[in-house]
C-alpha cells in the first residue's frame, strides 16, 4: 500500500520536513493573526531591548542627581519627561527601571516554576497523603493575600533585588504548584500513560519522559501570565518602601518618591506608573494569545 | 490445534468502592464478578457484551492495569495477579495489549519512531544499532513506510494510527495480546484492514488475542471462541461457529439476532431487549438478566443460576437449562448433535 504511491508520498515528506524548519515563521504567522498579542509581543521586545541595552541609550546618567535642575517639567532642557526632585532624568530612570521590572518578572517566574512545578507533579503523581499534606500547605498559603504575603516576607529577609525576587518567589510557587497538579492528575488518566504502563515503563521514566513533556505548554502559559503580576506585585513593594532600594531606579520606588510631589509636579508618578501599566498590560496580552493559541483548553482558569 | 492453556482467569473479581460519605455505606460496583475462563495458546478468544458489562474492565484487570479485588490470573504458569510490580513489568514483554482509541493512547509529544523504541529499551531487547533496524521492520509489517519515522501522532489518520498501536504491542513478540475494542473507533472501511493485520500477525508470530469488541460480526470473522458477559458476569462460552449457530442463553440468543442481516432477502426473528442494562452497583436478585429476559421464570428472580456444560466446553449459565432434569438434558443436548 505504501508502496504503490512513492512519489506522492516523497513529495508530502518534502513538504512536511520545509514546514517543520520554519517553526519560527509559524510563531510569526500565527502572532500576525491576533492584533493584541502583536502589541503584547512588540511591548515585551521593547522591554527586552530596554533592559539589555538601557545603558547606551540613556540620554543622562539615571543616578546623577543635579539639585539645580530639580523638579523640571516635561520637554524642558532637553529632559524628555522632565527630571525628579534631585534632578535626575526621568527618561533615563524609567529606561533603567525596565531592567530592574525584567529581571524580576523572569527570575521570579524560573524560581517560583521550578518550585511549584516540582510540587505539583509530586502532589499529582503519586497522590496519597503527600498530596494532601502539600495541598494543605498550598492552601494555607492561598488564604493570605500575595501582596501582603510578599511584604512579610521581604520584610523578615530584607529589602533588596535578590531578596525580593526570593520573596515573590516564596508567594507565588503555590499557583504553579495548583495548576500542575491538575494537569499531572488529567495527564496519568489518559489512555497513553495506561499504554505506557502496558508496555512495562517503569514508574520514575513515565514521570520523565511521558508526564513532564506534556507540562511545558501548561508551564509557560502559566509562567507568561504570572510575570505581569510579579511586575506590578514589586512595584507596590517598591512603592511601600521595600524592596528595591533607592537610588537604584525602579518605577515603583520612583512612584514612592515622587508621592510628596503629586500636586505640584505630575510628571514624577505619572510616567513611571504609565511605564507600569504598558509593561503589566502587554505581559498579560502575550501571555493571553499564547495561551489561546497553545492550549485552547486552559481559557476557563 | 493443541489444547494447551496459556491463560486461565479464576474467579476474578474487581470491585470498585464509591464513597458515599462519612454516614453512609459505601456502594460497591461489582465490575466484574466472579468470572472464570481459559485462553488457550494460539487462538482468539473473545470477550463480548454491551457497554459497561465488565468486558474492557476483564483486559484492564488481566494485565494488571487495575487492580484485581479478588481471584486468579494464571498466565504460563505464574499468577499474575499476585505479582511484585517489578515483576510485572518484565513479565508485560509477554502480555500487550491494544487500546481502543488510537488517539488517546499514542503520546502525542513523541515521534513514532520513539513510541516504537521505548518497548525494546525498556526491556533491554536488542543492541543500540539493531533495535532501529527492527523498528523499521515492524513499520513494514504493518504496512508503515519508514519515511514516518519521524513524525508526531496527529500526523496520522486513526487507522495508521492503530497500526503503530498494534506495532508498539507486537514489536516484543508476545506470547498474548489485549485487544480491547481495537477496531471500534475506526472507519468501517478500514475496520478490516486493521483486522486483517491482526490475522496476519497472529499467523506470522504466534499471537493468542483476547478480543474485545461489542461488533459481534467482527468477532464472527476472527475469533475461535467467544464468551458472552452480562453485567459483569460471564453468561455463556462457546466456539464461535456453535455461538452463532446454537445460543443457548436468551442474552446471547438476542445479542445474535440484533447483528444485521447481509442480504435484504434474508428473513430473521429480531428478540429485542425491553429496558436498560441495570445498574452493576445494584444488580438484579437471582439472575441478573431476569428483568430483561423474556423467558424469566420465578427461579430466575430468586436463584443464581449455576454454570451448565453442553458438549465441547459450551457453557451456559441459565435456569431454563437446569430446570429439566439431567436426563432430559443430556437427551436434549445430544439430540442437537
Amino acid at each position: 500500500m505504501a508502496s504503490s504511491l512513492p512519489q506522492g508520498e516523497q513529495a508530502l515528506g518534502s513538504v512536511l520536513k520545509s514546514k517543520q524548519k520554519t517553526k519560527i515563521g509559524e510563531f510569526f504567522s500565527n502572532l500576525s493573526r491576533s492584533w493584541t498579542g502583536m502589541l503584547g509581543f512588540g511591548i515585551i521586545m521593547l522591554l527586552l531591548f530596554l533592559s539589555i541595552f538601557g545603558p547606551w541609550i540613556t540620554p543622562y546618567d539615571p543616578m546623577h542627581a543635579e539639585f539645580s535642575k530639580g523638579l523640571l517639567p516635561p520637554l524642558t532642557d532637553g529632559h524628555l519627561l522632565g527630571t525628579d526632585h534631585l534632578g535626575r532624568d526621568i527618561f533615563s530612570r524609567i529606561i533603567m527601571g525596565a531592567r530592574v521590572s525584567v529581571i524580576i518578572g523572569i527570575a521570579t517566574a524560573c524560581i517560583a516554576g521550578v518550585i511549584g512545578t516540582i510540587v505539583g507533579i509530586i502532589a499529582g503523581y503519586f497522590r496519597g497523603w503527600i498530596d494532601i499534606v502539600l495541598m494543605r500547605l498550598v492552601d494555607v498559603q492561598l488564604s493570605f493575600p500575595f501582596i501582603v504575603l510578599v511584604l512579610v516576607i521581604n520584610a523578615i529577609i530584607g529589602a533588596g533585588l535578590r531578596n525580593i525576587i526570593i520573596s515573590l518567589a516564596i508567594g507565588g510557587w503555590v499557583i504553579f504548584a495548583r495548576v500542575i497538579r491538575s494537569e499531572v492528575l488529567a495527564l496519568r488518566e489518559k489512555e497513553f500513560i495506561t499504554s505506557s504502563i502496558a508496555t512495562g515503563v517503569s514508574r520514575l521514566q513515565i514521570l520523565v519522559k511521558h508526564i513532564l513533556p506534556n507540562l511545558f505548554t501548561p508551564i509557560i502559559i502559566l509562567a507568561s501570565l504570572q510575570i505581569g503580576t510579579y511586575i506590578i506585585a514589586e512595584a507596590s513593594i517598591s512603592f511601600l518602601g521595600f524592596g528595591v532600594q533607592p537610588p537604584t531606579p525602579a518605577w515603583g520606588n520612583m512612584l514612592n518618591e515622587g508621592r510628596d510631589y503629586i500636586f505640584s509636579s505630575w510628571w514624577l508618578v505619572t510616567f513611571p506608573g504609565i511605564a507600569i501599566v504598558i509593561t503589566a498590560l502587554g505581559v498579560n496580552l502575550f501571555g493571553d494569545w499564547l495561551r489561546d493559541t497553545l492550549d485552547p483548553e486552559l481559557k476557563g482558569e | 490445534m493443541a489444547e494447551e492453556a496459556l491463560l486461565q482467569v479464576n474467579r476474578l473479581k474487581k470491585y470498585y468502592g464509591i464513597s458515599q460519605g462519612l454516614f453512609k455505606k459505601d456502594i460497591i460496583v461489582r465490575a466484574v464478578d466472579d468470572i472464570s475462563f481459559t485462553v488457550h495458546r494460539g487462538e482468539t478468544f473473545a470477550l463480548v457484551g454491551e457497554s459497561g458489562c465488565g468486558k474492557s474492565t476483564t483486559g484492564k484487570t488481566i494485565l494488571r492495569l487495575t487492580e484485581p479485588t479478588e481471584g486468579e490470573v494464571i498466565f504460563n504458569g505464574t499468577d499474575v495477579a499476585t505479582l511484585q510490580y517489578n515483576d510485572m513489568r518484565s513479565l508485560r514483554q509477554q502480555m500487550q495489549m491494544v487500546f481502543q482509541d488510537p488517539y488517546a493512547s499514542l503520546n502525542p509529544k513523541k515521534t513514532i519512531k520513539q513510541l516504537l523504541m521505548e518497548p525494546l529499551r525498556v526491556h533491554k531487547k536488542f543492541k543500540e544499532k539493531e533495535r532501529l533496524q527492527k523498528v523499521t521492520e515492524m513499520l513494514d509489517i504493518v504496512g508503515l513506510s519508514k519515511e514516518y519515522l519521524d513524525r508526531y501522532p496527529h500526523e496520522f489518520s486513526g487507522g495508521q494510527r492503530q497500526r503503530i498501536g498494534i506495532a508498539r504491542a507486537v514489536i516484543l513478540q508476545p506470547d498474548f495480546i489485549v485487544a480491547d475494542e481495537p477496531v471500534s473507533a475506526l472507519d468501517v472501511s478500514v475496520q478490516s484492514q486493521v483486522i486483517n493485520l491482526m490475522l496476519d500477525l497472529q499467523k506470522e508470530f504466534g499471537l493468542t488475542y483476547l478480543f474485545i469488541s461489542h461488533d459481534l460480526s467482527v468477532i464472527e470473522h476472527m475469533t475461535d471462541r467467544v464468551a458472552v458477559m452480562y453485567l459483569g458476569k460471564i453468561v455463556e462460552v462457546a466456539d464461535t461457529e456453535t455461538l452463532f449457530k446454537d445460543p443457548k442463553h436468551p442474552y446471547t440468543q438476542a445479542l445474535i439476532s440484533a447483528v444485521p442481516i447481509s442480504h435484504p432477502a434474508e428473513n430473521k426473528e429480531r428478540i429485542i431487549l425491553k429496558g436498560d442494562v441495570p445498574s452493576p452497583a445494584n444488580p438484579p436478585s437471582g439472575c441478573a438478566f431476569h428483568t430483561r429476559c423474556p423467558f424469566a421464570m420465578d427461579i430466575c428472580r430468586q436463584k443464581e443460576p449455576e454454570t451448565l456444560l453442553f458438549e465441547d466446553g459450551h457453557t451456559a449459565t441459565c435456569h431454563l437449562y437446569t430446570t429439566k432434569s439431567r436426563e432430559e438434558l443430556n437427551y436434549v443436548t445430544s439430540d442437537s448433535k
